[in-house]
């Protein structure tokens, strides 16, 4: 094996060099390292500030070496908001599970992307409630059973799956917008690539961005670490399909006009 | 030359809150606090501040966090039914320790209640009002010009003291115009090295209420909150007295009830009748001590409140059995009157012989 691949592998100047507290096989990972590899890319580090939700990522400030604050359950992008327009030259980033983002935070969640306030979400979605132990979620998927839908999730009961990207994409504000997933190292790397173009686009100040990720929680899906990935796969990508839902600025470069 | 203006308290508050630099507002629509939303919607740009008509009292207080965490001055206001959902950010924003500025322009209640003012939320507004084991300060103006100057001076106290504080006032005073001079900035400035800014050339700053390690972090972080408590009962003593030195008989009252007591107190005085009033221009922390002095020399206390009785409970403490106390009350958008209170008081003076004699 080559030095560059050694390198290749190495710790992201941003991420922290602590000992992990997410369970064997979490997603939240990958996305932490992710994410702090986008910083050290777009060299933001030094500007983003990152708001935490309740839910298992609520340390997040203790992996990537940002300023952080923590919002209240769901009043993440609020919070954002309120950070980003104090600093509009700040990068903002708000980070969030299901729970939050399209329970507890349903109405901050839409209302900070009809604002198209121009910041970036990061929203994980593992379909169910991790922190306080497995429970259904908002996307927790038909017949899956969680805590608090023991016999599956019953449609008739509880509804079906709420789809983010597509409830997001009814509006006209938000610039960018796309689901990815960490399902194999392919996907992740789309993953990447979707939260460099979140971030850079703004930078560039495009407007608001999302971008959804399919994370394994193998300890509340019941299953192996190991399974975690394929799971996502058979079970989550046929409801959540992998899609770009929007890229204004794209749209704008494809029809010639100018990306701005 | 000084220069009035005429202007609705709930006007008179806005404009002093951009004098004091306050360039963050977020609010949602609620009567009778209107008014607030209106000017800063206006008013903002011209000062090139934020203006954002939030999607609940909920988001508009946790936008509140987000720029008070960024270092910027940063208000909301809202009525009795908001200010209850803006109590979750408050609780997080007392145990972040983020100064801002939260207005209560108090109707009736409880549920939807009425639009009509009252003074309802006194506990809520004093002893916390969210969970866990925190206090904000609690300035109670009683006209227009009060309004505004006591946002500029709540401006500063957030930021000395790094805390929320409320400005507690109620629909009437909000809603009525009287002749204003506004404010002037107090030129203070405060360091803000805490603030979320990027971590650029320094460590990350991190701002939580949540407290995990080691194990006692939070109890330690609740004595460090106890102990700035302290600081500020021992430092804010606010109160007002109106012809106490030789009274009799003490009114104790705030705010619009306040005003009417001060009537009161002329009217019995045409009739010889020695009366006074305790105003405390802040509700927490009480004037205890002071009121208990003041009232040492009394024969009975009359606290009035557009209420059923909320900051006689504090009057109580003040005066620790002293001597005794009295309450009347209107609420729901009732107003005490001067004629009722009056007729109180002229009973005492009747009843005194055998009051004396029974205790
Ligand atoms: C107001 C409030 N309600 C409930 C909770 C308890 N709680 C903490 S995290 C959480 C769910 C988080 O789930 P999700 O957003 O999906 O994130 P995950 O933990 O799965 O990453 C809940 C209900 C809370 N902290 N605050």
């Amino acid at each position: 094996m080559s030095t560059q691949n050694l390198h290749m592998y190495r710790r992201p100047e941003a991420l922290l060099n602590v000992r992990t507290h997410y369970c064997a096989g979490c997603g939240h990972g990958i996305i932490h390292k992710l994410f702090a590899e986008a910083l050290g890319e777009l060299n933001i580090r030094e500007e983003t500030i990152v708001v935490a939700p309740v839910g298992c990522s609520v340390l997040l400030y203790n992996y990537i070496n940002v300023d952080g604050l923590e919002a209240a359950h769901g009043r993440t992008p609020a919070v954002a908001t309120g950070v980003k327009r104090a600093q509009p030259n700040r990068i903002v980033v708000s980070y969030q599970g299901d729970g939050d983002l399209l329970a507890i935070g349903t109405g901050e969640t839409l209302h900070a992307a009809n604002r198209g306030e121009n910041i970036t979400v990061i929203f994980v979605n593992n379909a169910n409630y991790g922190m306080t132990g497995g429970q259904m979620a908002p996307t927790t998927l038909v017949d899956q059973r969680t805590l608090t839908s023991p016999k599956g999730r019953n449609p008739q009961e509880t509804g079906y799956p709420i789809r983010a990207c597509e409830l997001l994409s009814t509006l006209e504000a938000p610039a960018y917008i796309e689901r990815v997933s960490l399902h194999n190292p392919g996907a992740v790397k789309k993953t990447k690539k979707a939260i460099v173009k979140a971030l850079q686009y703004q930078k560039e100040g495009r407007g608001y961005s999302f971008v959804e990720i399919l994370s394994m929680c193998p300890t509340n899906w019941g299953i192996e670490p190991a399974a975690g990935a394929d799971w996502i796969k058979t079970s989550m990508v046929p409801w959540f399909p992998h899609k770009v839902f929007r890229d204004r600025p794209a749209e704008a470069a494809a029809a010639g006009g100018k990306a701005s | 030359m000084t220069e009035y203006k005429l202007m609705k308290g709930n006007e008179a508050m806005a404009e002093a809150a951009l004098i004091a630099g306050c360039r963050y507002y977020y609010a949602y629509p609620i009567t009778p606090q209107n008014e607030v939303v209106a000017y800063m919607a206006k008013n903002m740009p011209r000062v090139n501040g934020t203006f954002i008509q939030a999607e609940s009292e909920l988001a508009a207080a946790s936008m509140v966090m987000g720029s008070a965490a960024s270092g910027g001055r940063a208000m909301t206001s809202s009525s009795s039914p908001g200010i209850t959902l803006k109590q979750e950010s408050i609780s997080y924003m007392a145990g972040a320790e983020l100064p801002c500025v939260i207005a209560n322009i108090m109707r009736g209640g409880p549920g939807l209640g009425g639009i009509a003012g009252a003074q309802g939320d006194y506990f809520q507004a004093t002893r916390g009002g969210g969970h866990g084991d925190y206090r904000t300060i609690v300035l109670a103006p009683d006209n227009a010009q009060e309004l505004a100057d006591f946002t500029v001076e709540a401006f500063d106290l957030a930021d000395e003291y790094r805390t929320p504080v409320i400005i507690l006032a109620d629909g009437y005073l909000g809603q009525m115009s009287e002749p204003v001079v506004l404010p002037k900035p107090t030129g203070k400035t405060f360091e803000k090295p805490w603030a979320v800014t990027g971590a650029k050339d320094r460590k990350q700053n991190i701002i939580v209420s949540l407290l995990l390690h080691p194990e006692n972090v939070l109890e330690l972080h609740n004595l460090h909150l106890q102990e700035k408590y302290e600081r500020i009962t021992q430092k804010i003593r606010r109160y007002e007295t109106y012809k106490t030195e030789d009274a009799d008989w003490l009114l104790a009252a705030y705010g619009t009830s306040a005003r009417i007591a001060q009537k009161a107190v002329d009217k019995l005085r045409e009739d010889g009748i020695k009366a006074g009033l305790f105003r405390p221009t802040c509700l927490w922390p009480f004037p205890d001590r002071e009121l208990a002095e003041c009232a040492s020399h009394c024969t009975r206390l009359l606290t009035v409140e557009m209420s059923h009785g909320q900051m006689v409970e504090d009057v109580k403490l003040a005066v620790n059995g002293a001597i005794e106390v009295d309450f009347y009350g209107r609420a729901g958008g009732a107003l005490p009157t001067v004629k009722d209170i009056i007729a109180r008081i002229k009973n005492y003076e009747h009843s005194e012989f055998t009051h004396v004699q029974a205790s």
